[in-house]
């Protein structure tokens, strides 16, 4: 079976063009000390998309807490396993609006999906809040599993009517 | 994250400054909980003016001292919330269950 390659789009500057709108890319180690980094990056990538200040607060939020499951739950605190993080743009569609799509990769065994609930809230004791807080502050919370690879995917759309700044 | 105690008049002021995340929320509960059960003082104060960002395992550090307390039969007390660690709490349904001041005076005035 023959394989074909998209071509290699340039746009106006001769520089390949960022394709599927790719905004951010990250490549990180499972170590806490580097939440603090990511959390900078999307604090930032949030603001100069246009987001209020309380969406960029909840986006960043559910970042640093999906980061904090893969660090604890996928990798048992081990501080040198590979993590990705990519930030694209989602268009406009007929059915939703523009959107940040942020998607978290790492290299842990499998999820159970009846882990990813979160617990109920009912009852004041410590733990279990991480998956409260991601789906409490993004719009669109999906997992995969695909060649040994976890994929958490994040959505969080603009709430105004305008274009985003970038 | 910096962490540190003060102590005056039956109280016990923890300053804290920095992010609480992952990477130092087990210093929190480290220091919290050896503080109230060493110490016993009646009222327990967490300054978080100096804190931006709290996670959810910061909130559970900020559980364990409330239990702590509760079980000992002392105060555990919040003040200077930034709007993150506000609304973290609000997402938790614990900011009724706190005990939560805007600033010092008022937190030790109650």
């Amino acid at each position: 079976m023959k394989t074909v390659k998209p071509s290699r789009q340039l746009d106006s500057n001769g520089l390949p063009a960022l394709r599927d709108g790719l905004l951010l890319k990250l490549h990180l180690h499972s170590d806490p000390k580097l939440l603090c980094v990511v959390r900078g990056a999307l604090e930032r990538l949030t603001e100069v998309l246009g987001f209020s200040p309380s969406d960029c607060r909840s986006v960043t939020r559910a970042v640093d807490e999906a980061l904090t499951n893969i660090m604890r739950h996928c990798y048992h605190g081990r501080i040198d396993q590979p993590i990705e993080v990519s930030c694209r743009r989602l268009p406009r569609r007929a059915s939703s609006g523009e959107g940040l799509e942020i998607l978290l990769s790492d290299r842990g065994p499998a999820v159970d999906p009846a882990k990813l609930r979160g617990r109920r809230l009912d009852e004041i004791k410590p733990g279990g809040l991480g998956l409260h807080f991601i789906r409490q502050s993004m719009d669109t919370v999906e997992y995969q599993r695909g060649r040994g690879v976890n994929r958490f995917r994040m959505v969080k759309y603009f709430q105004h009517t305008g274009s985003p700044n970038c | 994250m910096q962490i540190s105690a003060r102590h005056a008049d039956q109280t016990t002021i923890f300053d804290v400054s920095g992010d609480i995340d992952l990477a130092n929320s087990p210093a929190v509960r480290k220091a919290l909980l050896s503080e109230v059960r060493e110490k016993r003082t009646p009222r327990v104060v967490m300054n978080l003016s100096k804190v931006r960002y709290i996670d959810s395992s910061g909130v559970a550090s900020l559980v364990e001292g409330l239990k702590a307390c509760r079980d000992l039969n002392l105060r555990f007390i919040l003040f200077g919330l930034s709007p993150s660690a506000r609304e973290v709490l609000q997402l938790s349904r614990l900011l009724k269950i706190f005990e939560v001041y805007d600033n010092e005076d008022q937190a030790l005035a109650s």
